[in-house]
């Protein structure tokens, strides 16, 4: 039987502030074990999407529900919701000066732990773990000394993401354009990342505009995205529409 | 942005931990100031007559002086009549033990996780010279380090112990007419700590001291004289806590620090006094003169300091770099919120050849509050091939507080090598969104920045030090300790 992870039910959201609406009536169910593409023209929201469902507290919901692994999503505060297992590789990652990596890394895993009653890792277990997934990701040690995503090249700084989603292993991973801007290795390293956490209980939801990504991680759905709602859902093949006649024969169609 | 004003609120609304008031009776001399009340002082401590002579020097030239207006803070006018300026624990005999001290003492250190006791038990780690109020209770290890021919003990004893060293080196650093807070401790002091190393001996232990305020309305002018002969070492503890009380209380302490060829000291002070309350209401008035000579050779002087408690910080821990290839280091996380003030720095006086000064200093605001940081680094005519590194940063926590950044610079040697860096910036939404996407609470979050941004500070405290500041930082930011 399938088991609902993210439910998505008729969605309206915009900015905080000016209240400017960029979300229209949305819905999406994901099920557990499943990935799903996202793909729209730049604008279209996408962005939005990702970080509301994260509890960025610039964007607000005005009418709907989402429902993550049976909790109303919306009522959690950012924190609450990562524990819960939704994990969000950010566009433009955020550097944090003086904060090293390392240590970044260690209370992220241990927040995690705490939350789920579990002993924190001490510095000795920690670096077991973060070792041996490091060395997937090709994240050197040197990286992980400096400090959090200051100075990291794009690509450094995507595969930190992965890094991070690798160690807090979530139940569901919402990929904001991590392909974008990256070479053919790094974009490998991706799609390793990805198809590592994918198992029969963990989901992904993919924002992408490009197909090579896809290609190489096998989608179960995809869907496009357009002016805040999905406007056709189907399989890998409406990616390879989308990449021959664009988002205009979607719109009109 | 609700969030972060949460987050504000709990910061503007964190109750001070260590608010307590223990009850014990003071032996207490009337309110005010005058040449009696010196004498009276003087007697009860069976100072010599040169001390007294001094003292009243200092006195009538107090008279004569104004309080310094340059610094970036605002107070009413301190009532200088108005305070007591003696008070001491009443106690027949001075304890010779533990074990002999006042009961109520000792469990208001415990609260405030300085367990004497255990300490004692620890192996020798840290001696502790604890002065309550004005008067030194209890001294630990000095038998111990005794036998290395080190003094650490209490300025009175060392008055009447070793008068001939207190009259070389009291005021040699610090003269009594140096400004106005200065001045009246010199006039007032009633204690403090003494500490000599002879030639060639390594302290081989911390030396530690803690001080409290306690009885109301009592001034405290303590006074520390740190004296390291040629070719010797010593690192000196500092760190204090004051219960809670909704009156202001003036601190005017001096730290003169005498160093000589090959010797080195390091200062580190762990300041946590009571800093007012969300709406700027108490809190402690802390002017201290802090200074170190030196005077030999090859000679170093390093002060660290963690400073999150008073309502108004005054206070430039100095370094006189007099003998060649000297060196000086300041180090300084200073932390403040609601309606705290603080107008704090260093000063870097460069006279011998080849004489090395660093400074790295770290400000956080939250709240309401400001604070400036204020720093001279003067190279004289006589310092060739001088060198001086500056950095001064400044962390910003919501949109009320504010920065400033004073750097005096006097350069009279063309050969000096001076340089200043400076940097202010915010912890952003963005960051703190970052973090929380990751798990972590948002005021561990705001807590793991701090901590990054001061971890180079924090590094150059002594281990058992470095775990208690990192407590105070958090517990400051925290909120949800009350």
């Amino acid at each position: 039987m399938e088991k609902k992870l993210l439910e998505i039910k008729d969605l309206y959201a915009g900015v905080a502030e000016s209240g400017k609406e960029i979300i229209k009536g949305l819905n999406l169910t994901i099920n557990a074990g499943e990935v799903h593409a996202l793909m729209g023209p730049n604008g279209a929201g996408k962005s939005t999407l990702a970080y509301l469902l994260a509890g960025k507290a610039d964007y607000a919901a005005t009418s709907g529900n989402v429902t993550f692994a049976g909790q109303n999503l919306l009522s959690l505060k950012p924190d609450e919701r990562a524990n819960a297992g939704l994990f969000l590789s950010m566009q433009y990652p955020v550097a944090i000066p003086g904060v090293s990596t390392n240590n970044f890394l260690k209370h992220a895993v241990n927040a995690k732990r705490k939350y789920m009653n579990l002993p924190e890792l001490d510095a000795a277990e920690f670096l077991k773990l973060l070792r041996a997934s490091a060395q997937e990701l090709g994240v050197t040690t040197e990286m992980l000394k400096r400090e959090l995503n200051v100075g990291f090249s794009g690509g450094e700084k995507k595969r930190m993401e992965m890094l991070q989603m690798q160690l807090l292993q979530p139940k569901l991973a919402i990929l904001d354009e991590t392909d974008s801007g990256l070479d053919i290795d790094a974009l490998r390293i991706v799609a390793e990342g990805v198809n590592k956490l994918h198992t029969s209980e963990n989901s992904l939801l993919i924002i992408t505009h490009h197909l090579d990504l896809l290609n190489l991680i096998k989608p179960d759905a995809v869907h496009i995205y357009y002016d805040g709602h999905i406007v056709q859902s189907g399989g890998k093949e409406l990616a390879e529409k989308l990449e021959q006649s664009g988002y205009k024969s979607f719109v009109e169609a | 942005m609700t969030t972060q004003n949460e987050l504000l609120k709990e910061l503007e609304t964190q109750k001070y931990k260590y608010g307590f008031i223990t009850d014990i009776e003071a032996d207490v001399a009337p309110r005010g100031l005058n040449e009696d009340i010196i004498r009276l002082i003087s007697s009860k401590k069976n100072e010599p007559q040169w001390l007294l002579e001094w003292r009243l020097k200092a006195y009538r030239h107090w008279l004569t002086m104004n309080e310094p207006t340059w610094a970036k803070l605002k107070f009413e006018p301190i009532n200088y009549q108005n305070l007591f300026y003696y008070a001491a624990p009443k106690q027949k005999v001075k304890p010779k033990s533990l074990d002999e001290v006042d009961a109520t003492l000792l469990e208001t250190y415990n609260k405030l996780g300085i367990p004497l006791k255990e300490q004692e038990a620890l192996a020798g780690v840290v001696a502790v010279d604890a002065v309550f109020d004005s008067v030194s209770v209890a001294t630990t290890y000095r038998a111990q380090l005794a036998e290395k021919g080190i003094i650490f003990c209490s300025i009175s004893e060392a008055i009447k112990e070793h008068p001939e060293l207190v009259q070389k080196y009291l005021g040699s650093v610090v003269p009594y007419s140096d400004n106005f807070y200065a001045c009246l401790n010199s006039a007032v002091f009633t204690d403090g700590s003494f500490v000599y190393i002879p030639k060639g001996v390594h302290c081989p232990m911390e030396l530690s001291t803690y001080f409290r305020i306690n009885a109301q309305n009592t001034g405290q002018f303590e006074r520390t004289l740190i004296v390291a002969e040629d070719e010797s070492y010593v690192s000196y503890l500092e760190g204090c806590t004051a219960p809670q009380r909704d009156e202001n209380q003036l601190h005017a302490a001096i730290v003169e620090i005498v160093v000589l060829n090959n010797a080195e000291v390091k200062y580190s002070t762990v300041q946590n006094w009571y800093p007012g309350d969300e709406y700027g209401n108490g809190g402690v008035y802390n002017f201290v003169t802090k200074r170190a000579a030196c005077r030999g050779v090859n000679a170093k002087i390093s002060w660290t300091q963690v400073e999150t408690g008073s309502a108004i910080t005054w206070k430039y821990p100095s370094c006189i770099l007099q003998g060649d290839n000297s060196v000086g280091e300041f180090y300084s996380v200073a932390l403040t919120h609601h309606y705290q003030q603080a107008d704090t720095g260093t000063k870097m006086i460069h006279i011998g050849k080849n004489t090395r000064s660093k400074i790295i200093s770290k400000g956080i605001s939250a709240g309401n509050s400001n604070q400036t940081y204020r720093g001279l680094v003067d190279v004289n005519k006589s310092a060739t091939g001088a060198r001086n590194y500056s950095q001064c940063d400044s962390l910003l926590i919501g949109s009320n507080c504010g920065s400033h950044t004073v750097p005096y610079i006097c350069n009279r040697n063309k050969s000096a090598v001076l340089e200043h860096e400076a940097t202010t910036s915010k912890i952003s939404d963005e960051q703190l969104f970052y973090c929380q996407q990751r798990g972590i609470k948002e005021e561990d979050a705001v807590g793991l920045i701090v901590n990054g941004f001061c971890k180079e500070v924090m590094q150059k405290l002594p281990m058992e030090f470095a775990i208690e500041a990192t407590k105070l930082i958090n517990i400051s930011l925290e909120g949800s300790v009350g």
